[in-house]
């Protein structure tokens, strides 16, 4: 007779698995991919699928030969962090670089904590940090976007944000500065010169979208995030329009969607209660501005979101979530 | 205005109710039947018939031991063949009477009928004597032993009795099936419960899949101002006690406290309507509503059975396809506990028999905990399980007690949605386990 | 090099010399005097930390061992006797001499000895399964087969057997207790190594009555007293349907694993018997022809538990073991 199974309840399961939720993410990402194609054209492709394939061979790699364990290359999560990375860097980097940055995300970011779930931080991030502070100058040169032509290899220049950045402190006004950068909407839509994943607002922010309504996350760490550099800049701005520019210059430019929706909300390197998430976000949002506006470097998104990668785990210490009868109501 | 829920977490499993609108069959009484003698929470029951002795349908062949226990009374009638271990649905061997048919001849003083009996006259402290007698325990699952609710300590009074008819559990649909059939009696029962507690008023939650049911109580009991019917969310697991209390008044029991310091006494429909039986018709507590489901049984229906029946025959009965069934559960998919053996019998315990296909029989894949935090999300008391299935694993138990381990209700929602198919639960229950071990050895020393 | 390195080379190396002093005073001051004899006893143990002698670990126990001024009731299986011998002249006391002991697998519910009854699927580790259900074989006594008791052991002393799934003790075990304690199902013993590893016990634990321990296991102790009748020593304890022997008494005569009729008595390390002491199997047969209610038995068993039958159809290969079983339960 055949034998009856027997395990301890529950006995069904909702469905959701590591890969599903792993590959809507590099579904959410797949626009603003599409769109750095169109406006980086050869180089962007180039720089991502070398990204892409190369976390994946580390991964494979590591697992089989270091680790010792079966491959869980079907999770998806390598090539998160393959994108995530190409996203983060600019796509006239040369590929043995992209390369090295993916052995940081993936061989020490990643698997050195034991893979996925065990890293504290978000690997990508790790690796385009360690570009940026080994390659500063070919990570900060961006490739401008000629609206005409966008399928042709562009000319590199410096981001708005730089040019912001240098602009101010050479001590030129605000106002001065925003005539040399394209308007708020061109940066929303995408034109916008930077790293692949900085070029359309618009673009992840549907992607973010999408992720929330499919519940992969929340809305607590981009509403945060989003709110307390709208919120933080914009009390700068207020006080001295002149010197600090305006906190929607701020929301289109850089990472920060990027961040905010697909950087920061990483579930391994986040919170995981809602409260704690609404503090990372809003430390995120806060040391970005804080960099952005005193740094040496023109965008913070990425050291902010290390950083506050670090307290996670003091996070979910102190934030638990609330407890079933902790304010029972007297009768 | 959206309908009354809990505040906490919480899923939506599909909701899968087959047997739903099946009328109520009676199952064939077969040669034998086996009775474990652990049916209830707390101590096995006692035998107190021997080999030979001849038994008739309700009378009492086994006596309580210990506070919180229950009498057990023969479904059958017929010569007790022996007493001896048998498997039961845990696939441990336990303590059973084994009861060769003979006939359907019940004991003096049980009425049989259907004719409805409305006039209450026992008094409070009766009502209660006479659970005990009828060994009537919770319905729902838990088994607990119903009289011991009844006894409400000095000070203490319940304002609310509220009545469980939610049943969250996906497949399940006895208790529904049982509201639209047998819907007087239970108000019949509510309103003798009432007088044994001296509550003020009763609530009835139903969740609004069942709104047939809603409106069919809310009519019955139109006479009765002190008897409410309230629709409920469907949401798992609306049908926990304190998830319960806590959607239907708004109020929390506090961790490690009963429902009574809120107020409440809590009843399912399934014990409502064993308690009117008891009580109006003085028929112990020996058969109950089965509902017999799942994808590979072809009739998935509502029976009345006779406890003490193998849990294959009512898989035959309804027509179950063994060969493409992986897994058989005592109870509903979130909380029932899978059988290693279709011989087992049906207890008082046993709400559903469920067939699970092949192919969802098996977990999926465990893999590393991504710390999503869903588990965390859905949990309806507010634990971190993610957290408490690795320190129970680790065995910091102090640990786990402070962060209130055992106010785990094993809903099971954590594993239910966990991406990474963790064992959560699992560990929490080992945790469980050993804390509550501990914290015994404390009270020893 | 310019004055500001040199500063801060300075303000560095003074803030270094500052805190040395600090800490130096402080720990003048919190100095602890120990026993020295403590560090000594510290160093001659191995330094496993693992417990076995009952302490947190070494350090815990060589502090013990010194303030109680006696080897009376202290004991480091680690180092075994050898080790207590040569620290006895350290504190001055005699050395207690315990027997080498060994842990002993008290179950023999190998796959195909208690045949699953069902598949398990979830968490495997012992302490929950065997809450959650009796365990693959059946047996609710038995080996689950989860390997706790090989996770507990810091010695590399212990593996699965695949082939089995039941754990097997390897030789260089030092009885430090660690699997007997992990085990949630107690079947794991310390039991005296032996006069050259010889060892006899019971492999089984379980305290069913015969034909129900048989039902799940065909190696199972079936309680039938015939190993009790055998031993000239009285070395057999009998409980519960269960025979136990008693290591410090049992001669190793060998008479008890002989009459055996489910081979639930183990022997180690002898040398093999002689061919003609090898006929066990015939002597079974004779007790099988006193079996007066056999047939009635079976037909129990049958009617309801299906799947027992199925094994013992099965297990029917070795006809005269079935048989036996219920002439043992009568004896019962
Ligand atoms: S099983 Fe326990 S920990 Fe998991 S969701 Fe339910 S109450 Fe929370
Ligand atoms: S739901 Fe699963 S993967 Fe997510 S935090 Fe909980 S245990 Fe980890």
């Amino acid at each position: 007779m055949k034998l009856l199974t027997v395990s301890g309840s529950p006995h069904i399961h909702g469905g959701l698995s590591v890969e599903k939720v792993m590959w809507l993410v590099v579904a959410a990402m797949a626009p603003a991919m599409l769109a750095s194609f169109y406006f980086f054209g050869m180089g962007a492709i180039k720089v991502t699928l070398a990204a892409v394939l190369s976390a994946v061979l580390f991964e494979y790699l590591i697992t089989k030969f270091i680790m010792k364990q079966k491959s869980q290359l079907g999770d998806g999560s390598a090539v998160i962090t393959g994108i995530l990375l190409a996203f983060n860097v600019p796509s006239t980097l040369p590929i043995w670089m992209i390369v090295l940055g993916s052995l940081m995300a993936i061989g020490v970011a990643k698997m050195s904590f034991g893979g996925l779930g065990k890293n504290p931080f978000n690997p990508a991030i790790v690796g385009r940090v360690f570009l940026l502070i080994s390659f500063p100058v070919q990570m900060t040169s961006y490739p401008i976007i000629e609206k005409v032509f966008p399928m042709q290899d562009a000319i590199s220049g410096a981001t708005p944000l730089g040019i912001v950045k240098e602009g101010l402190k050479k001590g030129d006004s605000v106002s001065s500065l925003m005539d040399q950068i394209p308007s708020f909407t061109d940066m929303f839509l995408g034109m916008n010169g930077g790293s692949m994943g900085e070029v359309s607002a618009f673009l992840l922010l549907l992607g973010g979208l999408f992720l929330i309504f499919k519940k992969i996350i929340t809305w607590h760490i981009p509403v945060s995030f989003l709110a307390s550099i709208l919120i933080f800049s914009g009390i700068f701005w207020l006080i001295n329009p002149e010197v600090y520019v305006n906190p929607l210059f701020h929301l289109v430019t850089g990472g920060v969607m990027l961040g905010a929706f697909f950087m920061a909300t990483d579930m391994v390197t986040s919170p995981m209660t809602g409260k704690g998430q609404l503090i990372f976000g809003a430390g995120i949002g806060i040391l970005t501005i804080i960099i952005r506006v005193w740094g040496a470097y023109p965008e913070g998104v990425s050291f902010a979101i290390l950083l506050m990668n670090a307290v996670v785990p003091h996070l979910n210490n102190a934030f638990k979530p609330k407890r079933f009868g902790k304010e029972m109501k007297n009768v | 205005m959206g309908l009354l829920t809990f505040n906490i977490g919480g899923i939506h499993p599909p909701e899968n109710k087959l047997s739903a609108g099946m009328a109520i069959k009676n199952i064939e009484i077969p040669k034998q039947v086996v009775i474990p003698m652990n049916q209830n929470l707390g101590a096995p029951s006692q035998p107190i018939v021997k080999r030979g002795d001849m038994v008739k349908v309700g009378q009492l062949i086994a006596e309580a031991k210990g506070f919180i226990a229950a009498k057990i009374h023969s479904p059958v009638s017929g010569k007790v063949f022996k007493i001896e271990p048998r498997i039961d649905s845990t696939g441990f061997r336990k303590e059973s009477i084994i009861i060769n048919v003979e006939g359907d001849e019940w004991a003096e003083g049980i009425d049989s009928s259907d004719t409805l009996i409305k006039d209450i006259t026992l008094d409070a402290f009766q009502i209660t004597e006479k659970i005990k007698e009828c060994g009537i325990v919770g319905l729902g699952g838990a088994t607990f032993p119903s009289h011991v609710k009844y006894i409400v300590p000095e000070g203490k009074n319940p304002e609310y009795l509220i009545i469980n008819a939610v049943e969250c559990e996906p497949y399940l649909t006895s208790d529904h099936q049982l509201m639209m059939e047998k819907g007087e009696e239970i108000i019949v029962g509510i309103r003798i419960m009432m007088k044994a507690l001296g509550a003020k008023k009763t609530i009835i939650g139903i969740e609004n899949n069942k709104t047939d049911a809603i409106a069919h109580l809310s009519k019955l009991a139109e006479q009765d101002s002190n008897i409410e019917v309230k629709a409920l969310k469907v949401q798992y697991p609306q049908g926990g006690e304190k998830q319960l209390i806590d959607a239907l008044l708004g109020r929390q029991i506090q961790s490690g406290k009963l429902p009574l310091t809120v107020g409440c006494v809590v009843n399912n429909v399934g014990t409502t309507f064993a308690i009117y039986e008891a009580i109006q018709k003085n028929k112990p507590l020996f058969e109950r509503i089965v509902t017999v489901t799942g994808y590979p049984v072809q009739n998935p229906s509502n029976y009345r059975v006779r406890i003490g029946i193998p849990i294959a025959n009512l898989l035959q009965e309804a027509n179950c396809d063994m060969d493409a069934t992986g897994k058989v559960i005592n109870g509903g998919p979130m909380m029932g506990k899978s059988i290693p053996s279709i011989d087992a019998s049906v207890t008082k315990g046993t709400s559903g028999v469920l067939a699970i296909r092949n192919e969802e029989s098996k977990r999926h894949e465990v893999k590393n905990c991504i710390r999503c935090g869903k588990c965390t999300t859905v949990c309806p008391m507010g634990l971190e399980p993610h957290l408490l299935s690795i320190i129970a694993r680790m065995g910091e138990n102090e640990k786990c007690e402070q962060e209130l381990i055992m106010d785990c209700i094993e809903c099971g929602s954590c594993v239910y949605t966990c991406p990474s198919s963790r064992p959560l639960l699992d560990n929490i229950r080992l945790g469980k386990s050993n804390v509550s071990f501990m914290i015994r050895q404390r009270s020893v020393k | 090099m310019d004055g500001s390195v040199l500063n801060a080379i300075l303000v560095m190396s003074s803030i270094g010399v500052g805190a040395a002093i600090i800490l130096f005073f402080v720990a003048q001051k919190f100095k602890v005097i120990e026993d020295p004899k403590i560090d000594l006893v510290d160093e001659a143990l191995p330094g496993a930390n693992c417990g076995g002698c009952g302490y947190a670990g070494c350090r815990a126990f060589a502090e013990g061992m010194v303030k109680a001024e006696t080897m009376d009731g202290f004991f480091c299986p680690v180092g075994g006797n050898d080790l207590m011998k040569s620290l006895a002249p350290l504190l001055g006391v005699e050395a207690v001499e315990k027997k080498p002991q060994i842990a002993v697998l008290r179950c023999n519910g190998s796959i195909k000895n208690s045949i699953p009854k069902f598949d398990y699927d979830g968490d495997s580790t012992c302490s929950f399964t065997t809450n959650l259900s009796a365990g693959v074989g059946g047996c609710q006594y038995g080996c689950l087969g989860g390997g706790e008791c090989v996770d507990a052991c810091d010695f590399d002393a212990m593996y699965m057997d695949p082939e089995t799934n039941l754990p097997v003790v390897k030789i260089n075990c030092v009885a430090c207790n660690a699997c007997v304690e992990a085990c949630p199902r107690d079947i794991l013993e310390l039991r005296d190594r032996g006069p050259k590893e010889k060892r006899i016990f019971v492999s089984c634990i379980n305290e069913e009555k015969g034909p129900l321990a048989k039902a799940n296991c065909t190696v199972a102790c079936i309680g039938c007293k015939a190993c009790v009748k055998a031993c000239k020593f009285d070395a057999i304890d009998f409980d519960n349907f269960l025979a136990y022997i008693k290591y410090d008494v049992c001669t190793l005569c060998r008479k008890c694993v002989e009459v055996c009729p489910t081979d639930a008595i183990h022997e180690l390390n002898f040398k093999p018997r002689k061919p003609k002491a090898d006929k066990p199997k015939v002597a079974k047969p004779k007790v099988e022809k006193s079996a007066a209610d056999k047939p009635k038995e079976e037909k129990e068993e049958s009617k309801t538990e299906e799947k027992v039958a199925d094994n013992k159809e099965k297990s029917e290969k070795t006809a005269s073991d079935v048989k036996v079983e219920s002439t043992n339960n009568d004896k019962n």
